[in-house]
């Protein structure tokens, strides 16, 4: 199967990457099975698979992280030994992490600079890397301003100065591992807009993702992977996203959210003229008025950064408003321990930083935020064994793998992480459910569950208010769909009556009187 | 600090190969200074462990190490890194010092329990006040904890020059105190047990360090308290989310570091010397960053960690008495390398181990 991703294309160059027979092993884990794969010089090529499928081991074999165990690495034809980082550089390879390796407080220029100076002085490297860059930016449509501080730009550009970074080191082949992790939906799109670029000046990309709309969008080839294996590669003018969900999960997937209408009770959530600032000062949640009533999903809808964020913290006691009240139950609250005795419960946007505490077992992050509880600790002594106990109940309901209460936390993928975190919220039985991004970073098979999971919960008479920068989540998801732009609400709309365009509309700011 | 190494590796080769490296390091320096380095060496483990005395004294040692280690350890369970043990140490002592001039008469255990008492708090007071500034003002505790040792070393000098100093003495320090103060020397038990451990001041203060190493453990690990602490100390924004107030954490966290520091004092001052004297705190707070960083924050570590320093100290001294070439400094350079091996270069051998030991991570960490 090690040509399909070639097929049509009739150029003599050889292909951009070769891969015959990578082998990869970490202990008992097979993280590379036999991995064949071409592409082909001057295309958009997509890799997906879910979290674990063995994506990302395969792309750093690639780019030097790891060794494969076996196997032969073709660069242009030519077999290459890349044992590091800098042979792959100098092979022309070049990686945009998921996470971006730049120098905060230095500008554009320092940190494409970066172990290429080039002499004792920084002046000539500078000099000569600003003209570079510059007609760099001119060919790909790559705009940076080169003297700002990486601090002061906000992501979709940081990334843009990963690309310039791999371009600067003559990289002709460009891996991107998961590149609209962090990127708004406009930001998405126009990275894809330079990626197309690139191909057009005859450069090769691989795109590794989990997320099929992309694959779908932006990629000539692809080819799907499955615990570990690569099991197929099709043209992506000749797939649909059903078919790569069902190679990727192994299964048939229903991509839709399957509900009865909502039958919403008595409010239960209570916002009243709410009004955060953040430490900088700045009014991030501005005069903020909603209700979330039992038995109903509220949606709240934004391009991330419009106080989406801000709002679920202060309603979730982790950030005192400045102005407004919450009310619950008719009742205010005070800070987070009071939200978790008063039935609140909050899946947080971060679940890294502040929904797991890394380093912690799963069983003492089973507690966190309900350490308080009686059932959990005795004359102060944590009741470790029931905690154990209830903790591997948790993982087995919520197919959490492995199902092991000791294990580091940060050794479950993403989606096993969300689903613990889910499990803990879930299970101390909250009235009211606040959701940020419940599906970040989560594979598909786990976005299925989790969709469902909240469904039955507002089904059983919960209420639930779900803040996703994702909008297609949001509209098969929510009942009710708010729409936050800077601050404020822009608008409300009904699920059945909520499209793409109008809601697009809402989040850039253009409310209903006005469109 | 998150480790893939499995617990054999970590807690045993790893420390095992730094203090290996050190002493390799040590014995090329002596070498160059003319002596066996085999000799020296055998002459540093006799000084220490050869005869009873010389175990009387190493233990006396790692008393001090277990309590200074331990507050360090605390702190850092919450994040914090305390270089102030000197001072809440000196600090203490000046708790007990006051109870031991002022509660001489009381009959016999009550002046020693609030003597006790008053160094644990002492001590936590002194430690209260940078967990203060750091929860309330966030001035970082490294900083102040520095300041402090050296506000600490004033006050002590200050104090022990003029109002404690014993009428009619030039020596700066304070009275003897009365007998009812003293701890119990462990000498005489051990004789009664068929041990002969000599002239050594070991006293009960190594029992109470034991003690502070299980109430250590139990807190840290088995209580709600000891878990909020460490929530807090491995990421303050998952602290505030369940509910936990950092600032809080910290100022407990330092009090009771600062305690632990503070409880240091009665090994040397109701133990050995009886009454209040300048510098006793010797250096061994800041031994015990060291001695809680090579036994990974574990009581059990923390014991076989401050053994091994009062085992260099004793042998140490023992070693300099013997071998004319080798003065004391040179014991001191001796110290100062296995904490540079065991402390500052602890990572030297970590990647390489991982490469070798790292435990098959599951396919989720692995591929990710």
């Amino acid at each position: 199967m090690s040509g399909a991703g070639g097929d049509g294309r009739t150029s003599g160059a050889p292909p951009a990457i070769e891969l015959l027979g990578i082998d990869k092993s970490f202990g008992p884990v097979h993280a590379n099975d036999d991995i064949h794969l071409t592409v082909e010089a001057g295309t958009i090529h997509g890799i997906v698979g879910e979290n674990g499928a063995g994506k990302s081991t395969l792309m750093n074999i690639v780019y030097g992280f790891y060794q494969a165990d076996s196997g032969i690495i073709r660069v242009d034809g030519e077999e290459r030994a890349i044992r590091s980082p800098e042979d792959a550089i100098e092979a022309g390879i070049g990686m945009v992490h998921q996470h971006f390796m730049l120098v905060e407080p230095f500008t554009v220029l320092e940190n494409i600079l970066l172990g290429a100076e080039g002499g004792w002085t920084l002046k000539a490297g500078k000099a000569r890397a600003r003209e570079a860059l510059l007609r760099l930016e001119q060919d790909y449509a790559l705009e940076v301003d080169i003297d700002a501080r990486i601090a002061d730009l906000p992501v979709g550009i940081q990334q843009r100065v990963e690309i310039l970074k791999a371009l600067f080191r003559g990289a002709r082949v460009l891996i991107l591992d998961e590149p609209t992790g962090v990127l708004t939906p406009q930001e998405a799109d126009h990275l894809f807009r330079i990626l197309r670029n690139l191909k057009e000046q005859g450069r090769t990309v691989i795109l590794i993702t989990h997320k099929l709309r992309e694959i779908m969008a932006a990629t000539d080839t692809v080819s799907v992977m499955r615990q570990g294996a690569m099991v197929a590669h099709r043209r992506t003018a000749d797939t649909t996203t059903e078919e790569l969900a069902e190679l990727m999960v192994g299964r048939k997937v229903l991509l839709r959210v399957d509900k009865q209408p909502a039958r919403p009770g008595s409010p239960v959530l209570e916002v009243e003229h709410l009004e955060v600032v953040d430490e900088q000062g700045v009014r991030r949640v501005k005069d903020v008025s909603f209700t979330v009533r039992a038995g109903e999903i509220v949606g709240i809808a934004g391009v991330a950064g419009n106080g989406q964020s801000e709002l679920l913290e202060a309603l979730s006691g982790i950030r005192r408003p400045s102005g407004g009240r919450v009310l619950l139950h008719g009742e205010p609250l005070a800070d987070a321990a009071d939200c978790r005795l008063k039935k609140l419960g909050h899946v947080p946007e971060d679940r890294l930083r502040m929904g797991l505490v890394r380093g912690f077992p799963a069983y003492e992050n089973a507690i966190l935020g309900y350490q308080l509880l009686p059932a959990y600790a005795e004359h102060g002594f944590l009741k470790k064994r029931s905690i154990i106990a209830r903790c591997l109940d948790w993982m087995q309901g919520y197919d959490v793998r492995p199902a092991a209460p000791h294990l580091q936390a940060t050794s479950f993928s993403g989606g096993n992480q969300q689903k613990l975190v889910l499990a803990r919220e879930m299970e101390h039985d909250p009235d009211l459910l606040l959701v940020g991004q419940p599906t970040r970073g989560v594979d598909i098979g786990a976005i299925e569950f989790i969709h469902k999971r909240l469904v039955a919960m507002r089904d059983a008479g919960k209420a639930i208010l779900l803040v996703s920068v994702e909008l297609d989540e949001i509209m098969s998801l929510a009942d009710r769909i708010i729409v936050m732009f800077d601050g404020t609400i822009t608008g409300e709309v009904d699920q059945a009556e909520a499209t793409a365009r109008g809601l697009g509309l809402l989040m850039a700011g253009i409310s209903n009187e006005a469109a | 600090m998150p480790t893939k190494l499995p617990p054999w590796v970590n807690f045993g080769l790893l420390p095992l190969l730094n203090l290996g490296m050190a002493f390799l390091v040590a014995g090329l320096i002596v070498v160059v200074l003319g002596e066996n380095p085999f000799a020296a060496m055998r002459l540093l483990v006799f000084g220490a462990f050869g005869y009873g005395e010389a175990v009387g004294y190493t233990f006396f040692y790692a008393t001090n190490f277990i309590f200074t280690g331990l507050a360090v350890a605390l702190a850092f369970q919450c994040g914090l890194f305390n270089i102030g043990g000197e001072g809440q140490a000196y600090i203490g002592g000046l708790g007990v010092g006051l109870a031991g001039i002022w509660l001489g008469h009381w009959p016999a255990p009550i002046g020693l329990v609030v003597g006790i008492m008053a160094a644990a708090a002492f001590g936590g007071a002194w430690g209260f006040i940078p967990g203060w500034l750091q929860a309330r003002r966030g001035s970082h505790t490294v900083i102040t904890t520095i300041m402090l040792n050296f506000i600490a070393a004033s006050l002590m000098t200050y104090l022990l020059v003029n109002p404690l100093r014993r009428p009619g003495q030039q020596i700066p320090e304070s009275m003897t105190f009365d007998e009812r103060m003293w701890l119990p020397q462990l000498s005489t038990v051990l004789r009664d047990l068929g041990y002969d451990i000599g002239r050594s001041p070991l006293n009960a203060a190594l029992l109470l360090a034991l003690v502070c190493c299980v109430l250590y453990w139990l807190f840290i690990w088995k209580t709600r308290a000891g878990y909020e602490m460490r929530v807090v100390g491995r990421s303050e924004p998952a602290a505030v989310y369940g509910g936990i107030s950092p600032a809080r954490q910290i100022m407990i966290a330092m009090t009771l570091s600062g305690a632990l520091a503070g409880l240091m004092s009665l090994n040397e001052v109701l133990g050995a010397q009886h009454r209040l004297t300048l510098g006793f705190t010797g250096g061994y707070g800041f031994v015990g960053i060291a001695v809680a960083l090579m036994g990974r924050n574990h009581p059990i570590g923390i014991v076989l960690a401050a053994l091994l320093f009062g085992a260099l100290y004793q042998g140490g001294s023992e070693l300099a008495f013997d071998m004319p070439k080798i003065n004391k400094d040179m014991v001191v350079v001796i110290q100062g390398l296995v904490i540079l091996f065991a402390g500052a270069l602890e990572h030297m051998f970590r990647p390489w181990l991982e490469a070798r030991f790292a435990r098959p991570a599951l396919p989720a960490a692995a591929v990710a």
